[in-house]
């Protein structure tokens, strides 16, 4: 069951640690060693237990059975506070911090030297967060507040916070879902250099390409088991896949011969000033238009202000060509669009209610006809969407906010599509979905599209929007950049005009 | 290295068995609050006999039917992330603005939709300063509490204004042997519960408590909802001041003077969550009753009344921390 060849003791060594929640079992008798210095990677479907066996780990979750051995000596970590002064610390799937704090108060957090009373050293704080930052090779103004800050800076953050308590083991549960390419670049640069400095980092991630160029070993999980550990360069991304979901994953093919009908949604020179400006494009029945750009480009914000949530300053908006003004997403929902987006802990889910009145939100008309609710109606519509997606839980009357990431994400997919939309605004929609669900994502927004419906596709993820999409529009810096057909969309073209001041400004017209 | 391990049994999808029902039941704050007037009831029944006639506590509570009608309100206010401070000093100024119009000669109907109306334009006053201005509740509503409260006394000044006397005492009045206010309290009890409960009206109230950006993302109207909540709460201040006027006979600037805290009280002690999101008519249904047993027992058990402030706080603290411990019990 365990690593004998390792010659030196495993930093870490779980054993049979097993988890249940309300009497479910999640995670069953894991045992894993961490080696010093090593980059592990977990991976495995959605709810397959992998931020729970991290939060166990960094003392959010109290194990219900087993061991953890760190250095050999037995430890019970049974805070995130302790977890810090064993030197464990996990960089959240939602960084978490306070907003109206500096950056180097964040960073000082939870660290109380001196009694209550004790004089804050502001000059020395700042100092040492400037040296972090330093060490890291970022450039974050230290004394500026958390808010505002990019995720991939907040990070920055978090990194820094677990180098200024020393930790030995740095836990990074899906880091790179909402980060630029460049930026994750920088951040498996500063991974690798923090391995090589002896500790050790567990990094969790549903991309198959980013655990093969940084991990060393990989620990496979499935329905709250451990399947296997190996070293990365064993393995086939089949194997991978077949351990992961237990069967092989088809390969999703592009639907060819969807008959693109009449124009569905038509923007005209939407402005927003100082977010994006004078935007125009064009989404048609049955076409599948993909909105690709760095993160920060201003996509989300031309899809809200579609939405009506944040609306433009100017411009026009015609949905199946009526002009149409949508001063609120009430009114978008009336007219047929729907948008899935992006942050889900904030636009998304209501944490603390039932699955089936997150997935049934949108559709009340549906539910309850006559403006009382029919539970028999609710429920079957839900556990539909539940089987369609296959979205993993207990019961529908569980808080959505016990399902894992994924599956959470699944729910508010499910939502949408409930409301039967002519146009949909996907804004990263995969974010966070294992690699077997996004196969069948894609088939079901392929069907939608082959059904009628404009589907209009924000992403960052290049091959997604190749696969998908019929057409690519690119945005840079709020500003259309390319409206490349699906013929001329490659991954270099997109990126070129993805890039700030690469590709020339001239104005796109989609 | 490891080999590949065994391959282990998957579990089937949903076969995990969802959360006991008996737990579903029992860790809820609505049966804390249950279990809390069963007690109130046995302690109190051991002081005084009185306790065990059904007609001695109806009675009683005719004292708090017009608090316990607007907690009702007040809780899905509450539940829709908003706080109102103002329904005490909202019953006393449009109780004073009735009791004025029917003394200058104006027909009662009349009289009693000027009240009416007054504690309408209140609660509206309230709902445009929290909705339109975006000032959070908690401060506009301390900031109305006085400002009714102080107009109230400028009309009325230190002078109590007469109610006809035919008018006087439908806490007197009974109906099927319960008094009329307490019919109102249950006739609005299961309204609301069922409203709150049953309908999407209800369902929405708590998604926007429970994250306002993402019920918006969902087409949930939320202005609109807290709107009509904000006016509710001043619909039924309003009758409930005209009620105390007819059980008091007359009306003071003072009417129902601190009787936010009681609202409040019960609203928590039926276990509305501070926050937003959570909390049932249910609870505040009970809670109310719970309280009126707890004071009129300490009355009757010649308990001082500054001791009694004591208890009811110590109640509302308890209250709150016990309801915070039972869902976060259910978050972990
Ligand atoms: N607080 C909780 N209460 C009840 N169940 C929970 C709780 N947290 C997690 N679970 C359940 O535990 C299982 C494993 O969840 P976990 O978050 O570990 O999955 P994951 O592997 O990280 O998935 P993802 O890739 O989607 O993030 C899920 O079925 C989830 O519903
Ligand atoms: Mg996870």
């Amino acid at each position: 069951m365990t690593d004998t060849s390792t010659s030196d003791r495993p930093l870490l060594a779980a054993r049979g640690i097993s988890k249940s929640f309300a009497g479910v079992e999640v995670l069953r008798d894991v045992d894993l060693d961490l080696r010093r210095g090593e980059i592990h990677a977990l991976l495995g479907e959605n709810g397959a237990g992998k931020s729970t066996f991290a939060k166990i780990v960094a003392g959010v979750h109290r194990p219900t059975r087993g061991t953890l051995t760190l250095n050999g000596m037995p430890v019970e970590v049974t805070s995130p506070i302790v977890a810090q002064s064993l030197g464990i610390t996990l960089i959240h799937q939602e960084p978490i911090s306070f907003p109206d704090l500096s950056v180097a108060e964040n960073l000082v957090l939870g660290r109380a030297d001196g009694g209550w009373l004790a004089r804050v050293p502001w000059a020395e704080m700042t100092r040492d967060a400037r040296r972090l930052m330093d060490l890291l090779g970022v450039r974050i103004d230290v004394t500026r507040p958390m808010r505002g800050l990019s995720i991939a800076d907040q990070q920055m953050v978090e990194i820094a916070r677990a180098l200024a308590s020393d930790s030995r083991l740095i836990i990074m549960d899906e880091p790179t879902a909402p980060l630029t390419p460049k930026e994750v670049e920088t951040l498996f640069a500063i991974a690798r250099r923090l391995r090589d400095e002896g500790r050790t980092i567990i990094f969790i991630s549903h991309r198959l390409e980013e655990v093969r160029a940084l991990c060393d070993r990989v620990t496979i999980f499935r329905d709250g088991n451990k399947i296997a550990t190996e070293d990365i360069g064993t393995l086939t991304d089949a194997d991978i896949i077949r351990l992961m979901i237990g069967r092989p994953l088809r390969e999703y093919m592009h639907k060819q011969g969807t008959t693109i009908g009449d124009v569905a949604l038509e923007v005209e020179n939407l402005t927003l000033p100082g977010v994006f400006s004078d935007i125009s494009l064009t989404v048609r029945k049955g076409e599948m238009v993909g909105l690709g750009g760095l993160v920060g480009a201003g996509r989300t914000d031309v899809a809200r202000a579609i939405f009506g949530v944040a609306p433009a300053a100017s411009g026009t908006i015609k949905v199946n060509g009526k002009p149409v003004t949508i001063a609120s997403p009430d009114a978008a929902i009336a007219l047929g669009l729907a948008f899935v987006p992006e942050d889900r802990a904030v636009a998304g889910i209501f944490r603390t209610l039932p699955v089936e009145q997150n997935i049934t939100a949108a559709v009340p008309g549906k539910i309850a006809p006559g403006g009382f609710i029919r539970g028999a109606v609710e429920k079957a519509l839900a556990s539909d969407s539940v089987n369609k997606l296959r979205i993993r839980l207990a019961s529908l009357r569980q808080p959505i906010g016990e399902l894992s990431g994924g599956n959470q994400q699944k729910a508010i997919l499910a939502r949408w599509l409930l409301t039967d939309p002519t146009v949909l605004i996907l804004d990263e929609p995969t974010r966070g979905i294992d690699i077997g669900v996004k196969a069948e994502f894609y088939d079901m927004i392929g069907e939608l599209a082959a059904s009628g419906r404009a589907i209009l596709l924000i992403s960052s993820e290049l091959p997604e929007l190749l696969a998908l999409c019929d057409r690519v529009l690119v945005m840079s810096e709020g500003r259309l950049t390319a409206n490349l057909s699906r013929a001329e969309a490659t991954q270099e073209s997109i990126m070129h005009a993805a890039v700030p001041g690469a590709a020339s400004r001239q104005g796109v017209a989609a | 290295m490891s080999a590949i391990e065994n391959p282990v049994v998957v579990s089937a999808r949903e076969a995990a068995p969802p959360r006991p029902l008996w737990q579903v039941i029992v860790i809820r704050p609505e049966t804390m609050t249950l279990v809390l007037l069963i007690l109130a009831l046995f302690g109190a029944s051991l002081l005084s006999p009185y306790f065990l006639d059904f007609g001695y506590i109806l009675r009683s509570f005719t004292l708090s039917a017009e608090f316990a009608m607007v907690a009702l309100v007040l809780t899905m206010v509450i539940i829709a992330g908003e706080i109102d401070l103002s329904p005490a000093a909202n019953m006393a100024l449009s109780a004073c603005l009735f009791a004025f119009a029917q003394q200058a000669g104006i027909p009662m109907p009349i009289a009693i939709g000027i009240g009416l109306v007054a504690g309408l334009v209140m609660g509206a006053i309230n709902a445009i300063m929290v909705i339109r201005l975006q000032i959070p509740s908690i401060i506009v509503t301390i900031g109305t509490l006085t400002l009714y409260r102080g107009i109230a006394q400028v009309i009325a000044g230190d002078k109590s204004i007469r109610v006809p006397e035919w008018f006087i005492g439908v806490n007197n009045v009974l109906m099927a042997g319960i008094p009329v206010p307490v019919i109102i309290f249950l006739v609005m009890s299961i309204v609301l519960g069922l409203v709150l409960g049953t309908t999407i009206f209800g369902r929405q109230i708590y998604q926007i408590g429970t994250n306002e950006v993402a019920a918006r993302h969902a087409g949930i109207r939320s202005q609109r909802i807290k709107m009509g909540l904000f006016l509710l709460m001043g619909l039924v201040s309003a009758a409930a001041g005209i009620l105390t006027a007819s059980r008091l006979g007359s009306v003071r600037y003072d009417l129902g003077l601190g009787g936010e805290l009681q609202m409040v009280l019960m609203a928590m002690l039926g276990g509305t969550y501070i926050f937003g999101g959570r909390g049932t008519i249910l609870g505040t249904f009970l809670a109310a009753w719970l309280l009126v047993i707890v004071s009129t027992g300490m009355t009757v058990a010649n308990v001082l009344p500054a001791v009694q402030l004591v208890v009811l706080g110590v109640l509302l603290v308890v209250s709150i921390i016990a309801t915070n411990a039972i869902y976060s019990r259910t978050q972990r």
